[in-house]
């Protein structure tokens, strides 16, 4: 498999959210706005960078039936170290998103891709999955954030462009995370139809 | 590819002790590391929270209340002006909500500051804007001796459209901290 292709698979062929619906909980629960979105985006990426590169080192020293607790300890490790530094050097971003970090460590496409590509594939190979899968989240994640807040609380990355904090309520809610996952959803779908 | 080790008993003990140790190790230094810059980030939090909620002072001084960490504070003649105290209510919608309350002399609510939130973005965590001052739930000003109470329970605060349980704990701080400050400030 050439790089490109990884690239190309993270991005938009294979993406974690458009295609194969992975991570709904924080997908659903952190896209309340933009920037959320997108810093959950980001910690998941260097979760999944760190744990299939190390994942990807062990692959011939982890027994195949303790792969599973012995993925999850490596990646529940990255994930508590993700938490702490973020808790000392970014106080304000964690107050935020401190809540939905620790639920990476069930987000399935880090134990996915663990299983899935790590397991199997060289180092360099793995480095590039973790980081351009995590990167395909990001922006999915960041999409949805985008249009949440905007129809939600009238603003964008927290620029407020209707003069007031009088949006639709319902797209910061649960339902409305629900109804624009699944128009963006088969908004992407639909382009990449038209691109094949 | 590198042949697999085998899944026999030793090897799997083995292979997850290893990582489970490793693992161990590198989050008890991660820790240790960021054990202080942490400490130091929720102290400046705190005392700034303190400072915004206070009435104009000359000096504080941190007592503790039946367990509640306060921070009295004092003008230039040594008379009491104001307390802050930290008060939390699990009644919230989300779980704790935790905020800081400044009472001043007379016991009337000087500012609030909300620490800790768990309720729900777009309607209850607008809890940190909609009692301050010149906002549709002002609270600031008022004096919550008679208790705190939403206008849907009888009282005089706007609660947050759609977020009744929020704005009833955020009542129920209010009433904490001032039973609080009753007792901090008889025991002058």
């Amino acid at each position: 498999m050439k790089a490109a292709e990884i690239i190309k698979n993270g991005l938009i062929k294979e993406n974690p959210t458009w295609v194969l619906v992975l991570g709904m909980c924080p997908t659903l629960a952190t896209t309340t706005s933009a920037i959320n979105g997108m810093c959950m985006g980001l910690a998941t990426a260097f979760v999944l960078v760190m744990s299939n590169i190390v994942i990807s080192l062990l692959k011939s020293v982890i027994p195949d039936k303790v792969r599973i607790p012995a993925f999850i300890v490596v990646i529940a490790t990255f994930v508590t170290i993700v938490q702490l530094v973020m808790q000392a050097y970014l106080p304000d971003l964690y107050e935020t998103l401190g809540l939905f970090i620790p639920l990476i460590v069930v987000n399935c496409i880090v134990l996915g891709r663990a299983e899935a590509f790590a397991s199997k594939n060289n180092v360099w190979h793995s480095l590039l999955d973790g980081l351009f899968m995590g990167l395909g989240f990001t922006w999915a994640l960041t999409l949805v954030g985008m249009v949440r807040e905007m129809l939600g609380g009238g603003s964008i990355f927290g620029f407020n462009f209707i003069g007031g904090n009088d949006g639709m309520l319902l797209f910061i809610l649960a339902p409305g995370g629900f109804l624009v996952l699944g128009y963006l959803m088969a908004l992407v779908k639909r382009l990449q139809k038209n691109t094949k | 590819m590198a042949k697999k080790a085998q899944s026999t008993l030793i090897n799997m003990l083995l292979s997850l002790t290893i990582i489970a140790v490793v693992a161990a190790a590198a989050l008890a230094f991660v820790s240790g590391v960021t054990a202080e810059p942490i400490e130091q980030a929720q102290r400046a939090k705190k005392e700034a929270a303190v400072k915004a909620v206070l009435p104009t002072f000359d000096r504080l001084e941190e007592v503790e209340i039946e367990g509640v960490s306060c921070t009295k504070a004092y003008n230039a003649q040594d008379a009491l002006v104001g307390m802050a105290i930290e008060s939390k209510s699990g009644k919230g919608f989300g779980g704790n909500l935790v905020a800081m309350v400044g009472l001043d002399a007379e016991g009337n609510i000087s500012g609030y500051q909300i620490l800790e939130t768990a309720e729900t973005p777009g309607l209850g965590a607008k809890a940190g804007e909609w009692f301050q001052k010149g906002n549709k739930g002002d609270v600031i000003g008022k004096n919550p001796a008679e208790g705190l109470k939403v206008k849907k329970d009888g009282g005089d605060v706007d609660a947050i459209s759609g977020s009744t349980i929020t704005s009833r704990a955020f009542c129920e701080i209010i009433n904490n901290a001032y039973a609080i400050y009753q007792k901090g400030v008889n025991e002058q």
